[in-house]
């Protein structure tokens, strides 16, 4: 018996809390490391522009940072910048909500019937080979130029991902597992929320990360478009009038806007997926 | 919670290739009985428990549990299959009360009875680990304890023990063993360690080999409660050893003819 019992004894007692600290400060040690070189990237990069922007390279064409960065200050002093900022980031969380949410129920019924998926395959196949931003103007013409001709392009662009990655991640889950729970009295309902669903969660989100840009994209196609609002539009904007500083800062907002989304996502996929490893 | 097993086949077909696993097989499974199976790899062993789970459809012949034919998912059976079923994205406690969360089993209840049982396997320290954290013995017993959370009438399980070493082994028979004592379930127990067979069973099944046949029926007449520690030196133990050895023996040679 003594054996065993060695086995299970002082787990996560105050013996083993020195080692857990330890490893838990390399770590951070670690991170600290990394994130310090990330930011010395950033910072050199620009540094680098701003010197060349005059004597290497024309700021005609391609701006300097200090120009962008006046030009940020000058849109948040105008009260701009947030409206536009608010009207993309509407249109475009909204496509990702109902295109998320389409893609998985979608994904969810193809990947638990077979015969639907059999079916559809072929025209599925065929629509999402298409160029989805070849859509833009069919969508202005059916949902006019306001704010929901943007929302339907970001939702069909997220929802084949979220679709394709949910199917996949339906197929994937293990007959052992279903059939396990099953013999344990689990009902066909319950086993979305025992098996399925925590499954296939790490495809849903995988695809819910790699469908952020692309939502922004649909909705900054959008508003190219047509659209007197919205940062896509800025940028159009200070395209068409030679105004390389504000079309530069537009980008950045949206990269901005990508990373923190981006940073949402996997923070929610480290909390969910924890038990991989 | 007798069993029946009627003239049981199963044939599979895959890939243009068929495989006659189980073929003919009978077996009278009494309730309350300690049954014991054994025979060469590949012989189908598996397979009639996962007919007995409900899991394979019989390609002729059927399974009466109770008087009541299985088809379907049969939920009156607990299964400790042989490949790992725990779901990796559950800690090892919330595997174990899992069949109590299907139930709705109140989380208090839930917590208690995982407790008890985790103690039971020897896996008190580890009720947060996930399962990838876990060695793959202490999966199985995790799994065992999964198994006895909700009571089922009959257990199958498929060399529970197997990937355990010579001395926990004893020390899982031994619990297995106070329990079946205790609680008289009919247990149908898969396993390639003879001695466990002996030690364990009412009566050990030795099959052919595929396709899996009855090849001998050996009644273990060893006294109960017996002590898994030290049965294997009771007179007695070596003969019915010797004998089953031998008819298991030549289902293994003919085997590897092949
Ligand atoms: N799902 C399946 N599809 C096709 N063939 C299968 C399937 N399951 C089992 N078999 C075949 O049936 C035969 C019996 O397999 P089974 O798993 O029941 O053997 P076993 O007696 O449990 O062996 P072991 O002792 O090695 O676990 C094998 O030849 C195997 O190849
Ligand atoms: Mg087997």
């Amino acid at each position: 018996m003594s054996i065993s019992q060695a086995e299970g004894a002082d787990v996560g007692g105050p013996s083993l809390s020195r080692a857990v600290a330890e490893e838990e400060i390399r770590v951070a040690q670690r991170r600290r490391l990394l994130l310090v070189a990330q930011v010395a990237v950033g910072v050199v990069f620009l540094l680098a522009w701003q010197l060349a922007a005059g004597p290497l390279i024309d700021p005609f064409f391609f701006s300097s940072p200090y120009e962008i960065g006046a030009k940020l200050v000058d849109w948040i002093r105008r009260g701009e910048l947030f409206d536009h900022l608010f009207y993309t980031m509407y249109a475009m969380l909204m496509g990702f909500v109902i295109g998320g949410l389409a893609g998985f129920v979608v994904g969810f019924l193809f990947g638990r019937y077979d015969a639907l998926a059999t079916i559809f395959d072929p025209y599925i196949t065929a629509f999402y080979s298409l160029p989805k931003i070849a859509l833009a103007p069919l969508f202005i013409m059916w949902f006019g130029i306001g704010i929901e001709s943007k929302i339907a392009m970001a939702a069909i662009i997220v929802f084949f991902l979220v679709f394709l990655n949910t199917y996949s991640g339906v197929r994937d889950v293990s007959a052992v597992h279903l059939n396990a729970a099953r013999i344990m009295g689990a009902k066909e309902w319950q086993l979305l929320r025992i098996v399925i669903a925590p499954s296939a969660a790490a495809w849903v989100l995988a695809g819910l990360k790699v469908s952020i840009p692309y939502a922004l994209i649909g909705a900054v196609v959008g508003e190219f478009m047509s659209s007197n609002r919205g940062i896509g539009f800025k940028i159009a904007q200070a395209s068409s009038t030679f105004d390389t500083a504000g079309a530069f800062a537009g980008l950045f907002v949206l990269a901005i806007v990508g990373i923190l989304l981006s940073a949402i996502i996997k923070a929610a996929e480290r909390r969910i997926l924890r038990w991989r490893s | 919670m007798s069993i029946q097993v009627e003239a049981v086949a199963k044939r599979f077909v895959r890939n243009r290739r068929e495989v006659l696993a189980i073929d003919n097989l009978s077996l009278e499974i009494e309730s309350g009985e300690f049954i014991a199976l054994v025979g060469p790899s590949g012989c189908g062993k598996s397979t009639l428990l996962n007919m007995i789970a409900g899991i394979l459809d019989c390609t002729a012949g059927r399974i009466v549990q109770d008087g009541q034919e299985v088809r379907g998912v049969n939920t009156r059976v607990g299964y400790m299959t042989q490949a790992d079923s725990l779901l990796p994205w559950r800690s090892a406690e919330a595997n174990v009360w899992l069949p109590l969360e299907i139930r709705h089993v109140s989380r208090q209840q839930r917590a208690e009875r995982t407790k008890a049982l985790l103690e039971m396997v020897n896996l008190s320290g580890f009720g947060k680990h996930f399962p990838n954290e876990l060695s793959g013995g202490m999966r199985k017993r995790v799994a065992l304890a999964q198994v006895l959370a909700y009571d089922p009438g009959t257990l199958l399980m498929d060399e529970p023990f197997g990937a355990l070493d010579a001395q926990l082994k004893l020390v899982m028979q031994d619990e297995l063993m106070k329990l079946w004592e205790r609680t008289r379930k009919t247990v149908v127990f898969v396993t390639h360690d003879l001695a466990e067979a002996i030690t364990l069973a009412d009566r050990v099944v030795v099959f052919t080999g595929r396709p899996g046949r009855i090849k001998l029926i050996e009644k273990i007449t060893l006294p109960r409660p017996r002590d898994v520690f030290r049965v294997r030196f009771q007179p007695g133990f070596q003969e019915v050893f010797e004998r089953l050895w031998q008819a298991l023996e030549g289902e293994i040679r003919k085997g590897e003819a092949l």
